[in-house]
């Protein structure tokens, strides 16, 4: 995780928020980074972690997070996350018994109408454990990213569905956290992924959007962070509702500076 | 935002991501709460427990709350699903509204909006009316408000457009310098809509806390599928020709235009002014050769 994210969020491991949905957005840019932040901050806050991972392979994730201190093979063998390898998985659909439920089944489906699979196997990987052991803090869900089950040929509205099932066992029932990463293209005639993306804007609790700088690519600043705090139900006080930062990531950390501020400007 | 209060009919809270419309969908239903009428809710966005937060325990014994969060498409198969899916649950609840002034609050017309079909929605809206005004004996318009919140950014033109053709009060949410403001319109039969622009506050205890309007500089930003401004209402310079103008400019002859007067003009020599001569001095390092005027070009 990086501490100087932390910061700028006010929180540590050992006072994450639960019951919080968090959107992670990135425009122009790669907002990988947020992914890997999230994942090393719950594993170190001693959550259970269901991440479903569409994208990378879990060695590249592994890779990452040792860089930024958890293992990932440590914390999947003593029970700590669960890991759907998305890119791996998506083969074995193909390979077994139709009968057998896959959470990735919708691949297989010619009209797939909703991800109820996916939404069983999460739900299954955050039962509570019955032992009488309180091994875990809280669990998490992390998704990276919803946008490629767009791509896969799902409807934003059966992604919104999925989110929705997964909001009301994990954050609700079971006083978890979300964490989903959804690119924003910028292209207005995307309606799928605009409806997707300003929907799930609607129930987040944190919005983290990462941007590319207007003027294009720069070697000493890599992007500006957005963060907006939202409380959906509750009237908020004054206090700082969005704040904007610009970033430059290095090998094992990002830095954070208020705009125009880099270290190399000044 | 009082006249907003006395309304009925169906009244639009449209918010965005940065100005949600849930707390002042609380206020509002507390008002009616406190004010004696029914209150019924159907809650699709956000848990029973987390909608119910804020209220004191008099207003949530007066609440009737229809769960549509926990399981909306039965994926769980329990049993505890309301039945008939998302159209169901909306049209039992249009049944179970006692006579006498209620109000209903769907939270949100954006999540049923991107499960239903437009028309089957804005058709419950208004059977909902006509059945409360069958079992009241009084003028629905007078006995029932629903009051839905609707996310602007999640819908395009033509459903957002059907909807406000049904509503009498639309309220638009947005704000300023950490200043939420509502920009209100209320739609009154055969009378030009009134637009009203007001500050205001929720307070923790749900509340409303009304400020007046807003200064001029900030005015609440325009929805993106209202009509823009007309772009040439300021401009430094003149678009358009007055009459003496106008006729001026059709009797003009335009330079290359070849008419047969001009063509006489051309081929009789007028009594006009001499023509122009050239005086030419030459420099000293001029080499002028009368027989052969090109000679200095070195071609």
């Amino acid at each position: 995780m990086f501490p100087e994210l932390n910061n700028l969020l006010n929180t540590t491991p050992d006072r994450a928020e639960q019951g919080k949905l968090t959107l992670l957005c990135d425009a122009n840019t790669d907002g990988s980074f947020l992914v890997h932040h999230f994942l090393s901050f719950y594993l170190k806050a001693n959550c259970k972690v269901c991440f479903v991972a569409l994208i990378q392979s879990f060695s590249h994730y592994n890779i990452v997070g040792q860089k930024l201190g958890v293992s990932l093979t440590v914390a999947r063998e003593c029970g700590q996350l669960v890991f759907l390898e998305g890119l791996k998985s998506s083969v074995d659909v193909f390979f077994r018994a139709q009968a057998e439920p896959h959470p990735l089944q919708f691949l297989r489906e010619a009209n797939a109408e909703n991800l109820q699979p996916l939404y069983e196997f999460v739900r299954e990987a955050l039962k509570p454990v019955d032992d009488g052991e309180a091994a875990w803090r809280c669990p998490v869900l992390l998704v990276d990213d919803l946008s490629v089950l767009l791509s896969l040929g799902m409807g934003a509205v059966a992604v919104l569905d999925f989110i929705h099932y997964c909001r009301a066992t994990v954050c609700w029932e079971r006083k978890g956290n979300i964490v989903a990463l959804v690119h924003d293209s910028g292209d207005t005639e995307d309606e799928e992924n605009n409806i997707l993306l300003n929907g799930l804007s609607h129930q987040s609790h944190l919005i983290l959007r990462a941007e590319g700088l207007p003027t294009g690519f720069c070697r000493d600043v890599h992007g500006q962070l957005r963060i907006l705090w939202r409380t959906p139900s509750q009237p908020t006080t004054q206090r700082d509702r969005s704040l904007t930062y610009q970033y430059k990531i290095q090998d094992r950390s990002v830095s954070f500076f208020a705009k125009g501020m880099s270290p190399a400007v000044l | 935002m009082e006249s907003v209060l006395a309304l009925r009919g169906l009244v639009l809270l449209r918010d965005s991501v940065e100005w949600e419309g849930r707390s002042l969908l609380k206020a509002l239903i507390k008002k009616a709460a406190l004010g004696g009428e029914q209150v019924h809710i159907l809650g699709c966005e956000v848990s029973e427990e987390e909608f119910r937060a804020g209220f004191d325990s008099s207003i949530n014994s007066r609440l009737v709350y229809y769960d549509l969060f926990r399981d909306p498409l039965n994926w769980a198969q329990t049993g505890e699903a309301l039945p008939g899916g998302p159209l169901g649950a909306l049209q039992a609840m249009c049944k179970r509204t006692d006579p006498g002034p209620v109000t209903v609050a769907l939270d949100s017309l954006s999540w049923l909006l991107l499960r239903l079909p437009c028309a089957a929605l804005c058709q419950a809206l208004c059977a909902m009316s006509r059945q409360h005004a069958c079992r009241g004996g009084g003028p629905a318009a007078e006995q029932l408000c629903v009051l839905g919140l609707l996310h602007r950014e999640l819908h395009g033109p033509g459903p957002t457009g059907a909807l406000s053709s049904l509503a009498q009060t639309e309220v638009t949410l947005g704000g300023t310098a950490g200043q939420a403001s509502a920009h209100i319109l209320c739609r009154r039969p055969r009378q030009r809509p009134p637009l009203e622009t007001l500050w205001f506050s929720v307070l923790p205890d749900l509340s409303l806390d009304l400020q007046g309007g807003p200064p001029l500089e900030s005015q609440p930003h325009p929805d993106p599928h209202t009509p823009q401004v007309e772009p040439a209402s300021h401009l430094t310079f003149n678009l358009h020709l007055s009459k003496r103008e106008r006729e001026a400019k059709d009797s003009l002859t335009l330079p290359f235009q070849f008419s047969s007067e001009k063509q006489q003009a051309l081929l009789r020599p007028g009594p006009g002014p001499a023509t122009s001569r050239i005086f030419y001095e030459p420099d000293a390092f001029d080499d002028l050769d009368p027989e052969d005027p090109d000679g200095d070009l070195d071609v």
